[in-house]
């Protein structure tokens, strides 16, 4: 062949995009971790670190933080996937913040963990002495993350500063910091929601069950369809119905809303994800909480 | 949607001034391309009639901090993503303030191609050519130059004719190898996705449709072999005890099993035994593939060493000529200033020797005799590294031709460098 082609397909190139942030971070930081919330975009950002390193094992434990307000398919899933790469997990309890009196509960309907982790992860990062934590965070997801790095500082307080973040140029990143500060590292930066669906397609990846459309009782509260766990205090007036669903996103329960669906593999939910007109993030009740809700908080220190 | 499984990616940055209408083109990309979600839509119409605007305000779409939507600028580089059946999309949206020059030399870093716009009553001002040099000096291999606004000059044929002329007469003192001239109206949407019906005289594509058709397969170098190694992986363990291999992206060139490679600094020379990915061995590696490379020899090598061929290897050396573009707007470049610089996967102290010129990015003039570089200022500077980095000029190849500048004590990056 006179001419070689050397195209290289969307996904591949965001594949070894991410795979080359990861293996930056190994070389670059003394103590990263893997942020693992058991939602799709993190079992993508495992199987990514997996690829970097193989035939090695991953060189950094996983962590959850955990509401304790899960989704028991998510745990169960999160135990078998640590068990199958011999991965090294850390559980960071939010509940256990609570007890020791680091934040206090929220009340009333609405009340959720989902602020909560925010203190429980920066505990954990300081306890462990983490200096880099990797997430599935997107760019596409939501405004605020449109304008994050692919390494992300974080002061000693663990704070954002949209205003002061280090210009990344080429693929060259700066992940030099003083002692107390870490960095917020996000190899699938460039990706999109379908981006990750096609991914999760073409790797063959389980995923958790309540991706897939599957009959439960939900409430719907503010334009959103949420699950009916013991977590979730039914108001009255509110209705309990049964009705056939999927999660886009799988968050803490109390805040990650179901879209109706009848999507019961892979290409049908991509099918969907293709013909959606309302955001993955739209049926999150921890955004709606203000136009700013994202940007707030991760300037206090979120995911 | 099984195209859409196998599509190409296209990297674009857009640069503009003040109120020319860049933030509503790239809402009217994405609001035509169907990636307008029904309720960011709806976010935009409440903020919108919120501030007694009558007509949804695309431009609010890219505005994503509260300080910028409550002064209605735009801070930093903000990335935006759309795709169509033939391509996917990454935009670098950069503001178009003066003091942002950093913002757009960022953006572009990483892009295939620029799009300029004009606002067609304004035709080509200061930093029209400012945003035409900084595509040129990144080296972005296509420019797009869209005159917007052309509902509000009657749609003339001889208006945009005099803004190609004015915009060509600077541009013959750039490099730009591809420049394409489109007359659009952001807000309407005229040549935008579809065509026109008020510019018959205009015979060329939409800019969408230049944007999936452009081809971009020659613009990463395939010609000279480069592997600066990332990690060194070594399980240790059971089947994989011996195993000793070498991570890493391929930055330029073709790597095969069998091929004869020289290793960087020291010297030696051996085989590739085998490249290895995850899903299986691979008969070839390019860019911009993440790849682990095993050899027929032990040789001692670690990250920021670099695999090339033995016939074609880099500039081996501790002095840099580079144009610099500095971004700190708390320290300047100054003479006999010491900074740490990156330069692929290599970390080396590194020493300013001498600053030749400082460009005026409005007139391309050289300015001698200055003994410092500002915020937002390009120079050409020389640089003495405490150790050798091996490159090639960022012409050849853009990943082995560049580097930052890390300040010692703030951790900063304060300058990108290319070498000329």
């Amino acid at each position: 062949m006179l001419h070689q082609s050397y195209n290289v397909n969307h996904l591949s190139h965001l594949e070894s995009e991410a795979i080359y942030v990861l293996r930056e971070t190994a070389a670059q930081f003394e103590r990263p971790v893997l942020l693992f919330s058991g939602g799709k975009d993190s079992i993508v950002v495992t199987r990514l670190a997996e690829k970097a390193f193989w035939p090695a094992r991953i060189p950094f434990p996983l962590m959850h933080v955990d509401t304790g307000h899960n989704f028991d398919e998510t745990i169960a899933f999160r135990d078998g996937l640590v068990g199958r790469l011999r991965a090294r997990l850390v559980v960071a309890s939010v509940q256990e913040s609570i007890d020791r009196g680091r934040v206090r509960e929220e009340e009333g309907a609405n009340a959720s963990r989902n602020a909560l982790q925010t203190v429980t992860l920066l505990d954990a990062i300081e306890e462990h002495g983490f200096d880099a934590a990797l997430g599935g965070a997107r760019r596409d997801e939501e405004k605020a993350r449109a304008k994050e790095r692919f390494f992300s500082h974080r002061d000693d307080f663990g704070q954002w500063d949209p205003k002061n973040q280090r210009p990344e140029l080429w693929n060259l990143f700066n992940g030099r910091k003083s002692s107390g500060e870490h960095f917020r590292i996000f190899p699938l930066s460039n990706w999109t929601e379908m981006d990750v669906w096609q991914y999760i397609k073409r790797e063959g990846l389980e995923i958790p069950s309540i991706y897939f459309a599957h009959d439960r009782d939900v409430i719907t509260r503010n334009g959103m369809l949420l699950a009916k766990t013991p977590y979730v205090t039914v108001a009255d007036g509110e209705r309990v119905q049964r009705m056939r669903v999927r999660f886009r996103t799988v968050g803490d329960a109390t805040c990650t809303g179901a879209v109706e669906s009848d999507a019961t593999d892979l290409d049908s939910v991509i099918a969907e994800v293709a013909a959606a007109r309302i955001t993955e993030r739209g049926g999150r009740a921890d955004d709606k909480r203000s136009e700013t809700a994202m940007e707030d908080r991760k300037r206090s220190g979120y995911f | 949607m099984t195209s859409y499984d196998d599509m190409e990616m296209l990297r674009f940055t857009t640069a503009g001034s003040v109120d020319d209408g860049k933030s509503t083109l790239i809402g009217r990309l994405m609001f035509d391309t169907k990636t307008i979600f029904e309720d960011q839509l709806a976010s935009l119409e409440a903020t919108s009639h919120q501030r007694g605007e009558e007509q949804v305000d695309l431009a609010l779409l890219t505005d994503g901090l509260r300080a910028e939507r409550e002064q209605g600028i735009t801070i930093d580089v903000a990335y935006r993503y759309f795709a169509t059946p033939r391509r996917k999309f990454v935009i670098a949206d950069t503001p178009g303030h003066i003091q942002y020059t950093r913002n757009m030399v960022t953006g572009a870093s990483t892009a295939n191609l620029a799009v300029i716009l004009v606002d067609a009553r304004k035709g080509v001002i200061e930093q029209t050519c400012r945003h035409a040099f900084i595509a040129s000096l990144l080296r972005l291999q296509h420019v797009v130059v869209c005159i917007n606004k052309m509902d509000l000059v009657d749609w003339s044929e001889s208006v945009f004719n005099g803004i190609v002329e004015d915009f060509k007469r600077f541009a013959s003192r750039l490099e730009i190898p591809q420049m394409t001239f489109i007359p659009i109206s952001a807000l309407l949407g005229d040549n935008v996705v579809a065509k026109s019906e008020w510019m018959p005289w205009y015979e060329g594509t939409t800019l969408l449709y230049h944007l999936e058709t452009v081809y971009i397969g020659s613009d990463a170098n395939h010609v000279d072999p480069r592997f600066p190694v990332q990690w060194v992986i070594r399980p240790q363990n059971g089947e994989w005890h011996d195993f000793r291999g070498y991570a890493g992206r391929v930055t330029g060139g073709v790597f095969k099993p069998g091929d004869d490679v020289t290793v960087l600094p020291s010297g030696f020379s051996t085989r590739i035994k085998a490249i290895h990915t995850n899903d299986g061995e691979l008969k070839e590696a390019f860019h911009p593939l993440s790849v682990v490379m095993t050899l027929e020899d032990e040789i001692d090598i670690s990250r920021g060493d670099m695999l090339v061929k033995p016939l074609n290897q880099p500039h081996v050396g501790q002095d840099l000529d580079l144009m610099l573009c500095w971004f700190s707007e708390k320290t300047r470049l100054e003479s006999r200033g010491k900074y740490i610089l990156r330069h692929t996967t290599r970390d080396v102290k590194a020493l300013v020797r001498e600053i030749c010129y400082r460009v005026d990015v409005n007139s391309l003039h050289k300015v001698e005799g200055v003994d410092h570089l500002a915020l937002n200022e390009i120079g050409r500077v020389k640089l003495r590294t405490a150790s050798p980095l091996f490159y090639d000029s960022y012409r050849r190849n853009r990943s082995t031709g560049s580097v930052i500048l890390i300040d010692e004590f703030s951790n900063q990056t304060v300058a990108a460098g290319m070498i000329r």
